[in-house]
């Protein structure tokens, strides 16, 4: 089958993946970021037990692989008593496991907001949340969308993972059409060229359009 | 509700830790094709050849941005359609270190781009040729600050070897896998097979921070 027939036929089903994909990827994205927040926030606790609640979490997930946890979440975790459906179980892993990683890049930028900020706002008499809010979290916001962009792309190539629990993602619809027709280099090198699209030419741009937006607002171009 | 079961858990341990082994050395050879293969990329980009450093460049920025798990799967299933059989390890081995030399490779660019200008300046005076200069000044130079970024690689291959069991290759996940549908109980062997990598991979991690805080001191570069 010519390259152009093969496109045709199973154009559908490469699109009904990519969109599945995207959905896990923006979803996985919110969990990642709302978990390495949180985390990282715990981390620099005055509390030695919130510090270590958070240690535990960061260290369980980036200590083992997200296909095992992945596995876990899905068949073992029912067994507790909260059974997910693999949808949400895919998302929720691969953001709870990327956000272990991003737990240590929010730590890394608050830490790098120079002191005087901290002093500064003190002065002011503002809450230590109002601080957070107002002076510090904008200024390490800045710092940490660089390496937080690659780490999109590594969320974006995690959940390819999600496609062995069965979530219809563009993996797993391209392993399908594989099996149907052993046109194994047209079908996997589509998907290469998906997953490469979206990270290169759609999520890299955005990124970068993010941290100058960003610098401009604080004021550093 | 949740019943662990002690007896299965000592009947199943040894196969799972038999099955560790072989994920360590899917790892390690995994990791050596890196290493080596990395080394070669970063070298590539560095040619007066344009169009060499360009296409290494984007077979890079490729291989970076795809997912390993399609990487697998293409590599294992693409060579037979061209009449070109891989065993699974062959196609694991040849995937996960496609995969992490194109990391590496960054790791190591980095390296030589931190090294000083004026050495390579140093080594023209004295009239040495480039790979002398590569093999006796830079790479020497180059390689203990990037050390930390390679080990920091090598536990994340070993935390990616698990993708190799979708082509067969027997290393841990896949034991898992088939004692799990052998026996219809999958809370042992996964739990078991999550504590058998935190048991690995947290040392590693932390020898790895180590060595690095000790060859740093050593190197005068304390942060």
């Amino acid at each position: 089958m010519p390259y152009r027939d093969f496109l045709v036929t199973y154009s559908d089903r490469f699109i009904d993946g990519t969109l599945i994909t995207l959905g896990q990827f923006g979803l996985a994205v919110l969990v990642a970021i709302f978990a390495a927040l949180i985390s990282g926030l715990m981390k620099m606790a005055h509390s030695k037990t919130v510090r270590a609640a958070a240690t535990v979490y960061i260290e369980l997930f980036r200590g083992t692989s997200l296909l095992v946890q992945l596995y876990w979440f899905y068949f073992v975790l029912p067994l507790f008593g909260f059974t997910l459906e693999k949808f949400t179980a895919g998302f929720l892993t691969v953001g709870l496991c990327y956000g272990a990683y991003g737990a240590e890049l929010v730590r890394g930028a608050i830490q790098s907001v120079p002191r005087g900020q901290w002093e500064a706002a003190l002065a002011l008499n503002m809450s230590p949340a109002q601080r957070m809010r107002r002076i510090i979290l904008p200024q390490a916001l800045v710092t940490i969308l660089p390496p937080w962009g690659n780490l999109m792309i590594e969320i974006l190539k995690g959940t390819a993972l999600v496609s062995l629990i069965s979530v219809a993602d563009l993996m797993f619809e391209t392993r399908q059409i594989n099996n149907n027709t052993y046109l194994s280099a047209q079908a996997f090198g589509t998907a290469l060229i998906i997953y490469y699209i979206f990270a290169r030419f759609m999520l890299t741009p955005i990124m970068r359009w993010l941290e100058r937006v960003m610098a401009r607002k604080i004021g550093r171009t | 509700m949740l019943d662990w079961k002690l007896d299965f858990t000592w009947e199943i341990l040894p196969r799972l830790i038999a099955a560790a082994g072989n994920t360590m050395l899917a790892a390690g050879g995994g990791y050596v094709v890196a290493v080596i293969l990395g080394l070669v990329f970063a070298l590539a980009q560095r040619t007066p050849s344009r169009t060499l450093t360009f296409v290494v460049r984007e077979l890079v920025e490729f291989v970076r941005s795809t997912p390993l798990l399609l990487q697998i799967f293409f590599i294992y299933y693409v060579g037979p359609q061209f009449g070109l059989r891989l065993s699974p390890w062959t196609a694991g081995l040849i995937a996960i270190g496609l995969h992490y030399a194109a990391y590496l490779s960054e790791v190591y660019r980095g390296g030589i781009e931190n090294v000083p200008k004026g050495q390579w300046e140093a080594a023209r005076a004295i009239n040495l040729s480039t790979s002398q200069t590569y093999r006796r000044i830079i790479i020497p130079q180059a390689l203990p600050p990037a050390l930390a970024g390679m080990g920091n690689y090598l536990v994340g291959i070993l935390k990616d070897t698990p993708m190799l069991s979708v082509i067969g290759v027997a290393e841990l996940m896949h034991t898992a896998n088939s004692i799990g549908a052998d026996n219809f109980r999958y809370l042992e062997p996964y739990t078991l097979v999550g504590l058998i990598f935190l048991a690995i991979s947290l040392p590693t991690a932390w020898f790895i921070r180590r060595f690095d805080k000790a060859l740093r001191r050593k190197m005068g570069l304390t942060r």
